[in-house]
């Protein structure tokens, strides 16, 4: 076992080395999937299984005043009705680290199922069992609960404000987090100019095409096994909790997940599922609908972000002054984390002398927000890249020039305190895009304008340094020499299980075709946390590497020990061992391992960079293991009369260290980038006085194939990061820009920035001086 | 396979429905209100058509239904009894291996979480059978209606592209060409 320990060995070897590694090989979990053969875990079944669906709340805020379940259970095929009462312990708890004083463990926590109070519209209140989907269908609306509204409060401004209905008794203040590094007066004071911007980001729906879905069972154990879409197989301890059994009761089983996004990170189907079964200790098959998805699942945060910056004439950026509040909706799930790391990466990848942060986090009576690709680093992104353009505008310095200028390098100190260690290549991201750029087209018409625009961004890979984590991985050859990887990383389509498969080949020299990964399974593979993060190339990747590292030294060492110790450098081939005067096939070295008691398998275990918890003024050594940097450029067409927006190129570079798969990366950026041109032109969850109004995808856009050009990914290899052979991981780090890129671009072709997202036509027009609304754009 | 068992319940009498389903002759009974979609994943489980959203908009339960691409969860299975229906699934070869549109699709990387990929593969296969010469952005436009939010979509289109090529220089669109991957 070893923790982090710089970049050694085989792991930063050079390019020209490396045999499997830096390869665009088509995956293996593609080909069953284009078969159609894959089963997601709606797909699955079994004989005489059941089918359960939540009961939720209408409303936003309410008092639970009657549940009455005796109609529904006298309906044909319904087996049972559950209400708060029937879960043995009913409450989720959620871990608000970093304001212990301020946050009581109590108000971050929710119930399985609401008892007497609901907080958000679609809140569960019951869950029911029936025989069928269509006696199911029937059942819950004869369930009986009657409600009694209470206040509400839908801004987070508002609900922090004296006499706010108050969403929790303790107060709507969930979280809060300052920074204060070096002299801000002074940055200010200094300062040759000061660009002042407010910014707005919408709540969004992570819009997997996959629903959440699973099925459970009991084994003949009589262990609860629940095969479900999630992002982390470790819920399974939540699971056991909340049904009060020990953890080792509890399997959980995550198949190839149909898209996670941080929205199957928390808890979904899990508790409902084992709660269904627990009851009627017969299999259950629970699948939400896009409805109910769309409904009740957390959003993105809603963030208003104000900034002030100061600048010297030069472009140096002196200070920020920086106010954000976000929206945290009624629940906590991981609203905290989310804020802290708005305010770490709110500065962006530049040097700011001096910083002053205040963020904080409010509840309301809105669907809850949690987890999403980002991770409030990507809110952020909209912030600070517009008030870098606003910067370079006002001095007249190109956009490039000035984000050059201010770029991070190793050595430099973030704001909150954390070191770079790695070598940061923005500056290359910049010419890359720049380069690949050439001259603006005309606009195709006499009422169209054509504009350009750049955005930069750092974004975290890996977990906060002091949450101690972890992945281990198991790695056995048979005896016919092909070879098992077993890992217990949930693979949410990003290609995690088929990179470390990669990984294995190029330490072990073993053909992809002879490998199989074992995944995502709490019980029979090794726990390797969460496919959240950005962490699992990280994290698994090198729980991988360590463990075929150590399997290649115990067949190494058998083979030299059988030889008597004469054969020196022996080294793993493609089917043999090789070395001066030596050359056995590697079944024989197998054979030669079992002889000699050495083991022919190997588990390795990867523990990530260790770090101070940091508290609500935040001062930390280290938050964050390293970042990914990237910069983006969009040029766009507008059209004046309708406000429509047309992406005419779209180009994306990222320094990922090393592309363990060429495809897989460029399948991350790309897919990234078009997850964030949604966000920036064409996605919001409306939500109006607490109601969701937004009821399917007929209402809710994400980009089809003809909203959006071809990407055109530009990957950079650095060697630097602290994965695999010097891999960044790079899920999360391409939904940052487009915001920025497409704001700048569209400043570009107007004169005028629109700050508030979406983007839609209206307020294209209003910057475009068709439309006003005061307040809605920013003159440069 | 299962019968979810919705003939127990309220919902009416049940009705024997006869479909081919990738050359497969099936009967199956089940209630009238079944649409085509849950007809073949509860009925007959035939699982590659997914359920994205219920509503006709993401794509995700495309099938061709005599030749025709249509949302399986906007259909009833009854309303197209005795049709000859076909899945992504029902685009391999015969030994189960990846066909041309799918070996396309799997050297272009145009799969990732694969969710939405058979009902993006069932259109496709329409853009094929079609016969055309389509333009890239053309592709995008019969596309449209099936959504994925992992790709980005340009690795479907370069997909459809070499697949496009691959059978004008190989053989039949939709049938198996040797080209597919020196086209691509």
């Amino acid at each position: 076992m070893t923790g982090h320990d710089g970049r050694t060995g085989i792991r930063t070897s050079k390019e020209d080395e490396l045999r499997v590694v830096r390869r665009p090989l088509p995956r293996h979990d593609q080909a069953e999937k284009i078969a159609g053969s894959t089963r997601y875990a709606a797909d699955f079944a079994l004989a005489h299984m059941l089918h359960a669906r939540l009961v939720r709340s209408p409303l936003p805020s309410a008092e639970i005043t009657k549940r009455d379940a005796t109609a529904a259970l006298a309906a044909p095929g319904v087996v049972a009705v559950l209400f708060g009462e029937d879960v043995p312990h009913n409450v989720i708890r959620v871990d608000v680290p970093g304001q212990a004083l301020e946050v009581a463990a109590l108000r971050a926590s929710m119930e399985v199922l609401a008892t007497d109070r609901v907080r958000f519209h679609g809140e569960p209140v019951a869950l029911v069992v029936a025989e069928s989907e269509d006696a199911l269908a029937e059942a819950c609306d004869l369930v009986e609960v009657d409600y009694a509204e209470l206040p509400a409060v839908f801004e987070p401004g508002e609900a922090l404000q004296d006499g706010a209905p108050a969403v929790h008794d303790q107060g709507n203040l969930l979280s809060e987090w300052n920074i204060d590094a070096g002299d801000i007066a002074a940055a200010f004071a200094h300062a040759d100019v000061v660009v002042e911007g407010s910014y707005q980001t919408q709540a969004v729906d992570h819009a997997y095409l996959e629903p959440e879905a699973g099925v459970g069972w009991l084994d003949d154990e009589g262990v609860l096994i629940l095969r479900v879409a999630t992002q982390v197989v470790e819920h399974y301890r939540d699971v056991a909790r909340i049904l009060g059994i020990p953890e080792a009761r509890v399997r959980l089983i995550a198949p190839y997940v149909g898209g996670g996004f941080g929205g199957k990170e928390d808890m979904t189907v899990e508790p409902y599922l084992a709660l269904a079964v627990w009851r009627t200790r017969r299999p259950v098959r629970m699948q939400w609908t896009r409805q109910e998805s769309l409904l009740a699942r957390p959003k993105r945060h809603r963030m208003r972000m104000r900034y002030r910056t100061a600048a010297r004439g030069d472009g140096t950026i002196l200070g920020q002054d920086i106010e954000i509040t976000a929206d945290a909706g009624a629940y906590a799930y991981l609203s905290a984390l989310v804020l802290l790391y708005a305010s770490v990466h709110a500065c962006g990848p530049y040097k700011t002398g001096a910083v002053r942060l205040r963020a904080r986090c409010a509840y309301t009576n809105n669907p809850p927000t949690s987890a999403f690709r980002g991770f409030g680093g990507m809110q952020v992104v909209f912030g600070y890249e517009s008030q870098m353009d606003l910067v370079a505008r006002r001095l007249g310095l190109s956009p490039a020039l000035i984000r050059k200028q201010n770029a991070l390098t190793r050595g430099d100190v973030l704001p909150v305190g954390q070191p770079i260690e790695t070598e940061v290549q923005l500056a290359a991201t910049l010419d890359a895009v720049m380069s690949r750029a050439g001259a603006k087209p005309p606009p195709s018409g006499p009422r169209k304008a054509i504009g350009r625009g750049i955005a930069s961004n750092m974004q975290s890979y890996g977990r906060l340094t002091w949450l101690n984590d972890s992945a281990a991985a198991w790695v056995g050859f048979q005896l016919d020499g092909s070879l098992s990887v077993r890992c217990g990383v949930p693979d949410i389509g990003g290609g995690q299980a088929s990179s470390l498969a990669q990984i294995a080949s190029e330490v072990l020299a073993v053909p992809m075709e002879a490998i199989t990964v074992h995944f995502g399974d709490s019980a029979l593979t090794p726990l390797a946390g969460t496919t959240t993060a950005t962490r699992q190339l990280l994290m698994s990747g090198n729980a991988v590497y360590e463990a075929s590292m150590q399997l290649r030294e115990q067949i190494l060492g058998a083979v030299d020990a059988e030889s008597g110790g004469s054969s020196g450098g022996l080294r793993l081939e493609p089917g043999r061992i090789a070395g001066q005067g030596t050359e056995v096939s590697l079944t024989e070295a197998l054979a030669t391992c079992r002889r000699a008691n050495v083991p022919i398998e190997a588990l390795g275990t990867f523990f990530g960079p260790k770090g101070t918890p940091v508290v609500r003024q935040l001062q930390a050594d280290r938050v964050f293991p390293d970042f990914t940097f990237g910069t983006h450029l969009c040029e766009l067409e507008v059209d004046l009369d309708t406000g429509q927006v047309t992406l005419l190129r779209y180009i994306a570079a990222h320094d990922v260290g090393r592309a363990i798969n060429p495809l897989s990366v460029a399948g991350q950026i790309s897919g990234g980038v078009v997850q964030g041109l949604g966000m920036s032109l064409l996605e919001e969850v409306v939500v109006e006085d607490g109601v969701n109004l937004t009821g399917g995808f007929f209402q809710y856009l994400i980009p089809t194939a003809t909203d959006v050009p071809d990407i055109e990914v530009v990957v950079l290899e650095s060697g630097e990061g602290m994965g695999p052979f010097g891999a960044r991981g790079i899920g999360e780090p391409p939904i940052g820009p487009p915001a920025a890129a497409v704001a700048s671009a569209i400043h570009d072709a107007l004169g005028s920035r629109p700050t508030v997202l979406p983007i839609t036509p209206e307020r294209v027009l209003e910057c475009a001086g068709v439309l006003t609304d005061p307040g809605q754009s920013v003159q440069p | 396979m299962t019968d979810d068992g919705s003939t127990a319940a309220s919902n009416g009498r049940s009705l024997a429905v006869h479909l081919t389903v990738n050359g497969r002759q099936i009967t199956r009974a089940a209630g009238g209100h079944f649409t085509l979609l849950r007809w073949l994943r509860d009925a007959a489980g035939v699982t590659d058509p997914k359920y994205g959203c219920g509503e006709g908009i993401c794509g995700s339960c495309a099938v061709l239904v005599d030749g025709v691409p249509v949302s399986s969860c906007l259909v009833l299975a009854a309303q197209v009894d005795g049709a000859d229906v076909v899945t992504a699934a029902g685009l391999c070869e015969p030994d189960g291996s990846l066909g041309p549109l799918q070996r396309a699709f799997h050297e272009r990387h145009a799969a990732q979480c694969g969710f939405c990929t058979p009902g993006m593969l069932v259109a496709a296969a329409a853009i094929l059978a079609g016969g055309s010469t389509p333009s890239r952005a053309a592709i995008r436009a019969e596309l449209h209606g099936n959504l994925c939010r992992c790709t980005g979509y340009g690795p479907i289109v370069d997909a459809v592209e070499a697949a496009l090529q691959a059978a004008r220089q190989g053989g039949q669109p939709g049938q198996a060409p040797d080209g597919a991957s020196e086209a691509s």
